[in-house]
């Protein structure tokens, strides 16, 4: 048994024993392969918030799988409702004034919407763990960075404080800090950002989750600092048989580190691929949009591609297709109708009129 | 031929007080930078957080007075004189700041915002200002009928447009951007960036362009100067930068970048560290502790730059003859 003190005045009573090796093995698949059955599948997923100006849908029918040991993107601008969607599957999100409306989160087949306040606590940091995008508001600042990372190494895995100490210095040292015991004795303010960051990502790898959400975890970074931290991000990922849902807005990270991507414009996925697949062929106009207007760091700068207009507010969302007021292809049943997330491909879903319509003609709006 | 503005030996230094016994320290923010740009042109300024890219900005148009060194404007110098740009100067170095939310007066309508340039200056009033306001903000892409709307009601985007409007109201020659689109997002950005171009084009203007974004900076930049811990480590025009970077810094910060190509993934961590704080400058060259090919030399003395082609700058010991 063990208890950390002041912990809400609460005896935190662990159901499971320490954990060890087998333990851990038991979670890996020992073939290697990715086991075909996704780790997390979210199914019609609808997220709502009372606002003073109406009811914002800030996400609608959203269906997402996350398979065993990758690392998924999800990308797309402000407000489309991708750390929405991120603070659902952990039920973060304060409600009131939002309502998870609709849909299933199944994390190997069981609904965390349905989920107890106790046996979400045991899911939450153990199972399936987070990182934000500011660090500093993540860390106590009244705190060292060992106490707090102790805690939670002790509070999910309950062990000892010796043990607890060590298994945070392997995290620190594995995250390439150096000198973890010097950073155990310091408080956040004390570190930069890039370092803070990866103090996040050991602390949250320490209990060994399923799942690591990572919620924009460069965008405060300087570049060269945002190299080290995904190239720590991915190691890591690799190392620990971590699945990763990578949020960010940034087609560079996705490019670079995912396997596969999803693209979400407006609460809503509009396309879903493999990542050299959505790079390669991008279908919907939105997607397209999306790559032409990054501005190239290599050949001739020419004029950006650009997308007219911006972003609706959740709470004026266009009926129809979410994208059809901004979309170039527009055509009549695209502010009717909402277009279904369709596999035109065998690893290649879109959400667009352009595709349903024309099923077998798999080619996208002409270039 | 004149350059349109200069900077020599340009620094600023702020005093800090913190730590045990509240010492009075030096914050060496920027710590001599030299640079010019001819007239019709923009020069790029990249550098990480902390390497004083925006004091430049803020010291090219006058927010602030230069510790040392000096700003001349068509070879004449505007800095420092009772800490403000003479009046006729005035009107013809503008800025654009990083965040449109913070940088507009949220009680103004339009009207009023991109019109106080005008009326400070003496330049308009009455209905000959609302001309003028109706015609730079049609040219920024908006329309006459925005002009009595308030900020809120606009968009991110919208919102920058209004503090391009608000630059470019009345007339200058030269305008610095500070970040103008890093608040933006990537499909929004490319219409903000494609319009700075444009208005280069169809006026001639000469542009400071800062960001931290590389590809941002080539889309826009004649030339490209990459700022470190308050100097400028390399310059070059920038095509010859990106083909032929010299100092290790800026090989790094091209290296660093996510290329948005999932057939080309490379290392990103090409650097270890981070930037130091510039309170607590490194003795010698201010990039060795981070330098992957670090020399006795760079740990002793600070590197002069050291011209290498025509045009083309570099603050690095490996260059040194």
């Amino acid at each position: 048994m063990c208890w950390i003190p002041g912990y809400g005045g609460e005896r935190y009573a662990p159901t499971r024993g320490k954990r060890d090796v087998t333990d851990t093995a038991r979670r890996i698949p020992q073939d290697g392969t990715k086991s075909a059955a996704p780790l997390l599948r979210i199914r019609d997923l609808a997220v709502q918030f009372e606002t003073r100006q109406g009811l914002a849908r800030v996400l609608e029918g959203v269906n997402l799988d996350i398979c065993r040991g990758e690392i998924a993107g999800l990308v797309g601008e402000t407000g489309c409702g991708k750390s929405v969607l991120a603070r659902s599957i952990l039920r973060i999100i304060p409600q009131p004034p939002g309502r998870i409306s609709q849909g299933r989160i199944l994390l190997d087949g069981r609904d965390l919407l349905q989920l107890s306040a106790a046996q979400l606590r045991r899911v939450r940091g153990r199972e399936i763990s987070m990182i934000f995008q500011e660090p500093m508001t993540s860390l106590n600042p009244v705190f060292t960075v060992g106490n707090q990372m102790q805690e939670i190494v002790r509070l999910h895995q309950c062990m000892d404080r010796k043990e607890a100490r060590a298994v945070c210095l392997d995290m620190l040292a594995q995250v390439n800090l150096p000198d973890a015991r010097e950073i155990l004795r310091k408080y956040p303010h004390e570190l930069s950002g890039g370092m803070r960051q990866r103090v996040m990502i050991a602390m949250e790898l320490s209990c060994h989750p399923r799942l690591l959400i990572a919620d924009e975890p460069t965008t405060a970074l300087d570049v060269t600092v945002q190299g080290q931290v995904l190239t720590i991000l991915k190691t890591l990922a690799g190392r620990h048989q971590v699945s990763i849902l990578l949020i960010t807005h940034d087609m560079g990270v996705v490019a670079q580190l995912c396997d596969r991507v999803a693209v979400m414009y407006a609460g809503q996925i509009v396309e879903q691929a493999g990542v050299e697949h959505l790079f390669a062929h991008p279908a919907h106009p939105y997607t397209r949009g999306l790559i032409g207007a990054i501005p190239s760091l290599e050949g001739e700068s020419a004029l950006l591609q650009t997308i007219e207009g911006s972003v609706p507010p959740p709470t004026q969302v266009p009926p129809g297709c979410r994208f059809h007021p901004r979309c170039p292809h527009r055509f009549s049943p695209c502010s009717r109708e909402v277009p279904p997330l369709e596999a035109i491909d065998s690893a290649h879903a879109v959400a667009c009129h352009l595709f349903a319509s024309r099923q077998g003609a798999q080619h996208g709006p002409a270039d | 031929m004149v350059p349109l503005i200069e900077a020599r030996r340009l620094a600023k230094h702020f005093p800090v007080s913190g730590g045990r016994w509240k010492r009075s320290r030096l914050l060496r923010a920027v710590d001599g930078v030299d640079f010019s740009i001819p007239a019709g042109e923009t020069l790029g300024l990249v550098g990480e957080s902390g390497s004083g890219k925006s004091t430049v900005g803020n010291l090219m148009v006058g927010l602030y007075a230069p510790t040392a060194g000096e700003v001349l404007f068509k070879g004449e110098k505007i800095s420092g004189i009772r800490q403000h740009v003479p009046a006729g100067v005035r009107r013809h170095i503008q800025m654009v700041f990083q965040d449109p939310q913070s940088s507009l007066n949220p009680r103004m309508v339009v009207r009023r915002i991109v019109g106080y340039p005008l009326k400070v200056q003496g330049l308009a009033a009455g209905r000959a200002l609302d001309r003028q306001v109706s015609t730079v903000l049609g040219e920024v892409g908006l329309s006459p009928e925005h002009m009595y709307r308030y900020p809120h009601e606009f968009s991110g985007g919208q919102r920058q447009r209004i503090g391009i409007a608000r630059a470019l109201v009345t007339a200058p020659e030269f305008i610095v951007f500070d970040e103008p689109t890093s608040a933006l997002d990537v499909s929004v950005q490319a219409q903000i960036l494609n319009l700075i171009r444009d208005l280069q084009r169809r006026y001639g203007h000469t542009y400071l362009f800062i960001s931290h974004d590389l590809a941002v900076v080539k889309m826009l930049s004649h030339r490209i100067a990459v700022m470190y811990l308050g100097r400028i480590a390399e310059s070059a025009p920038a095509r010859q930068l990106f083909r032929n970077p010299l100092h290790p810094y800026t090989q790094a910060l091209i290296a660093s970048v996510p290329l948005p190509d999932p057939e080309r993934r490379r290392d990103l961590a090409v650097l270890g560290g981070d930037i130091p704080s510039p309170v607590h400058l490194p003795r010698g060259c201010r990039f060795h502790p981070r330098c992957p090919q670090v020399m006795p030399c760079c740990r002793r003395e600070d590197p002069p730059d050291i011209t290498v082609q025509a045009g083309h700058s570099v603050a690095c010991h490996l260059y040194s003859p």
